[in-house]
C-alpha cells in the first residue's frame, strides 16, 4: 500500500521536528504559565476590583485564558506558515529537494498545512492542560475549547503561506508580524471585549480570523454565547483556510517549478 | 525506440527570454552523457525539464518513456537528482537526510536503512553517519547528495554541475566515484563548465551556447573534428600582444588572440615553437600541449568557457 504523498510531506516534518523540538517545547509550556499568570492574576486582580459583576460575569482570568489559547495557536500557524516556508523556498531550499522526488506542488503545500496544524495542535493542547491547572475551567472544557484555536491557527497558517510564498525576500516577514500578527493578537477581543475598540475599528477585529475563533473558544470555557453565530464563524474560518491554501499553490508553481 | 531521453525541439522561454531554444539531442541506456557550456547556456534549464520540475515550452521531451508534463511524479520516482545549490536539510544528521529522503519515495525504513548504509560507504561518509551536515565539508556534502539521489535506485541520474566550488581534491575524490557508477551501468546526465569533468566522464557530450547546441559527439571526435591535434599558447607581458598580432597570426594556420595570451593551432608544436623564435619573438611563458574540449568551445563561439 503507498502512503499518500502529501502525509510524507507531513512525516518529513515530523522527521525534522524530532530533531529540533527542544528549541520550542520550553516556550510552549512557559508562555502560557507566564502569561496567565501576569496578565490573568497579576493584571487581573486590578481589573476584577473595578468590575465587581466580573467581565462577560467572570474573573478577568476566565475571561482572558480562552483568549490567549487562541492567540497561541494564531502565533504559531504564522510563524510556521512564514519562517518554514520561507526557509523551504528560498533559505535551505529543501521544498526544491522535495519536488525533485514524486511529491507535487499540491502534496507538498497540503502535507505543509497538515504539519502546521499538527504544530498548532500540539501548543494548544499545552495551553489547555495550563489552563486547566490554573483552574480556569475543567480540562474537558478547556480541551474543547482547543477547537477553534486550532481552526484559527490553520487559517494564519494558510493565509501566512500564502503571503510568504510571495515574498521575494525575508523583509517583508518582521513588518508582517509587527503589523498584521501582533495587532491582531492585541486588539481581536482577548485581553477585552472588541466592543472597547473605536466603532471604526470594530468591523476589522471582526474581520480577523482570530476574532471569531476567540469568541468560540470563550463560549466554551464560559459558557457564553459567541456574537456571531457558531456556523458563521466556523464556515468564515474554513474560507480562509481552503482560501489560504488554494492561493498558495500559484506562487509555489511559480517560484519552485518555472 | 529505445532511447532513454528524446529531444526534439526543445524549448524554455521565461517570458521574452529563451533559456533553451529548440534543441534536439537523445541519450542511450548506460551512457554517460553531459551538456558542456558556460553559465547561462541553458544547461540547467534543460536539466530541470529533464526532472520534470520545469514545464516545457514547446517542442517534446520524452524521459523512461514518459511524458514529464504528465507522468511527472512517476517519472520523478525513478530520477536521481544531485543539484547544482546543495538542498540538503542542514539541522539532521547524515542519516536522517537520507532516510527523509528516502520516505519521499515511500521506500520501507528497513530497506532505506540497508540502502543508507551501502551508500555511505560508497560515497566515502560512513563515518559521518551522525554528524549534523551543517558540519561536513562541500565535497562532503556533494558526495551526500550524491548518495540521496542514488537512495531510490534511480534509472538516470542527473548531476547538476556536480563539482563547481570543490577543491582540486575533492573534485577528484567525486570524479572516482562517479566513473564508478558509470561502470556500475547507472546512466548519467552530466553539465558542467569544466572541460577537464566532460573529458573525464562523458561518454558523449552536446556543447551548449546562449540556448543552443552547437556541436555533439565524444570528446575525442570533438576534439579531432573541431581543433588541430596540438596548441601552442603563449602569454607576452601586458600591452605587447596587440602590436604582434599579425605576425603571430601568420605562423599557424589558425590562432585565437586573447586578452591575455594568444593560442596557436597546429599538428606539429614543436615546429611551431621553433617557428616562433625563428621569428624573433620571445613570449614569458610558452606551453605547448594537446587541444582540448576548451578549444573546441572557443572555435565554435569564440569565447572561453569560464570567464
Amino acid at each position: 500500500m503507498t502512503t499518500p504523498i502529501s502525509l510524507r510531506v507531513f512525516e518529513s516534518e515530523a522527521r525534522f521536528y524530532r530533531r529540533t523540538w527542544r528549541a520550542s517545547v520550553v516556550s510552549s509550556f512557559l508562555n502560557p504559565i507566564l502569561y496567565l499568570a501576569a496578565m490573568g492574576i497579576g493584571l487581573g486582580s486590578l481589573v476584577d476590583a473595578n468590575l465587581p459583576g466580573g467581565l462577560d460575569g467572570v474573573s478577568y482570568l476566565t475571561f482572558l485564558a480562552p483568549g490567549l489559547l487562541v492567540a497561541t495557536a494564531m502565533q504559531t500557524g504564522a510563524g510556521e506558515g512564514a519562517w518554514k516556508v520561507m526557509a523551504g523556498i528560498k533559505w535551505n531550499k529543501t521544498y526544491h529537494a522535495k519536488l525533485a522526488t514524486p511529491i507535487g506542488i499540491p502534496s507538498l503545500v497540503i502535507g505543509h498545512m497538515l504539519w502546521s496544524g499538527a504544530r498548532v495542535l500540539l501548543v494548544s493542547v499545552v495551553f489547555a492542560l495550563v489552563m486547566a491547572a490554573f483552574r480556569v475551567a475543567p480540562v474537558v472544557e478547556s480541551l474543547l475549547a482547543v477547537g477553534p484555536a486550532l481552526l484559527v491557527g490553520l487559517a494564519m497558517a494558510a493565509a501566512t503561506t500564502a503571503f510568504t510564498a510571495r515574498l521575494e525576500e525575508p523583509t517583508g516577514l518582521p513588518l508582517y508580524f509587527r503589523f498584521v500578527v501582533i495587532p491582531m493578537f492585541l486588539f481581536s477581543g482577548t485581553f477585552f471585549p472588541i466592543s472597547q475598540l473605536p466603532s471604526w475599528l470594530q468591523p476589522v477585529a471582526l474581520a480577523t480570523p482570530m476574532y471569531h475563533g476567540v469568541e468560540m473558544s470563550r463560549a466554551i470555557v464560559v459558557g457564553t454565547t459567541p456574537a456571531v453565530a457558531w456556523s458563521i464563524s466556523l464556515l468564515y474560518l474554513t474560507i480562509w483556510i481552503v482560501g489560504g491554501t488554494l492561493l498558495a499553490l500559484g506562487p509555489f508553481r511559480k517560484r519552485l517549478t518555472p | 525506440m529505445t532511447h532513454l531521453i528524446e529531444a526534439r525541439g526543445l524549448t524554455k522561454t521565461f517570458g521574452d527570454f529563451t533559456a533553451v531554444d529548440g534543441i534536439d539531442f537523445a541519450v542511450e541506456p548506460g551512457e554517460s552523457f553531459g551538456f558542456l557550456g558556460p553559465n547561462g547556456a541553458g544547461k540547467t534549464s534543460t536539466m530541470r525539464m529533464i526532472g520534470a520540475v520545469s514545464p516545457i515550452t514547446s517542442g517534446s521531451l520524452t524521459v523512461l518513456g514518459l511524458d514529464p508534463m504528465k507522468q511527472g511524479p512517476q517519472l520523478r520516482s525513478r530520477l536521481g537528482v544531485v543539484p547544482q545549490e546543495d538542498n540538503l536539510d542542514q539541522e539532521l544528521t547524515v542519516f536522517d537526510n537520507l532516510m527523509m529522503y528516502g520516505r519521499y519515495f515511500d521506500l520501507p525504513r528497513a530497506v532505506i536503512r540497508e540502502r543508507i548504509d551501502e551508500l555511505l560507504d560508497f560515497v566515502q561518509l560512513s563515518e559521518k553517519q551522525g554528524s549534523k551536515v551543517d558540519s561536513l565539508s562541500g565535497g562532503m556534502k556533494r558526495r551526500l547528495t550524491i548518495a540521496r539521489g542514488l537512495i531510490n535506485e534511480p534509472d538516470l541520474l542527473i548531476l547538476d554541475e556536480p563539482t563547481t566550488g570543490l577543491d582540486p581534491q575533492a573534485r577528484h575524490v567525486l570524479w572516482d566515484r562517479l566513473y564508478r557508477l558509470k561502470q556500475q551501468g547507472v546512466t548519467l546526465i552530466i553539465t558542467t563548465h569544466y572541460m577537464d569533468e566532460a573529458e573525464q566522464l562523458c561518454d558523449r557530450l552536446v556543447v551548449m551556447d546562449k540556448a543552443k547546441i552547437v556541436a555533439e559527439g565524444s570528446p575525442i571526435a570533438l576534439i579531432e573534428q573541431h581543433a588541430p591535434r596540438e596548441v601552442v599558447e603563449v602569454r607576452f607581458r601586458a600591452g605587447v600582444l596587440e602590436d604582434i598580432a599579425d605576425r603571430i597570426e601568420s605562423l599557424a594556420p589558425r590562432t585565437e588572440i586573447l586578452a591575455d595570451r594568444a593560442l596557436l593551432y597546429t599538428d606539429d608544436a614543436d615546429a611551431t615553437v621553433a617557428d616562433l623564435s625563428t621569428a624573433g619573438l620571445e613570449p614569458e611563458t610558452v606551453l605547448a600541449r594537446r587541444s582540448s574540449l576548451e578549444d573546441v568551445f572557443l572555435r565554435l563561439t569564440g569565447r572561453t568557457l569560464v570567464d
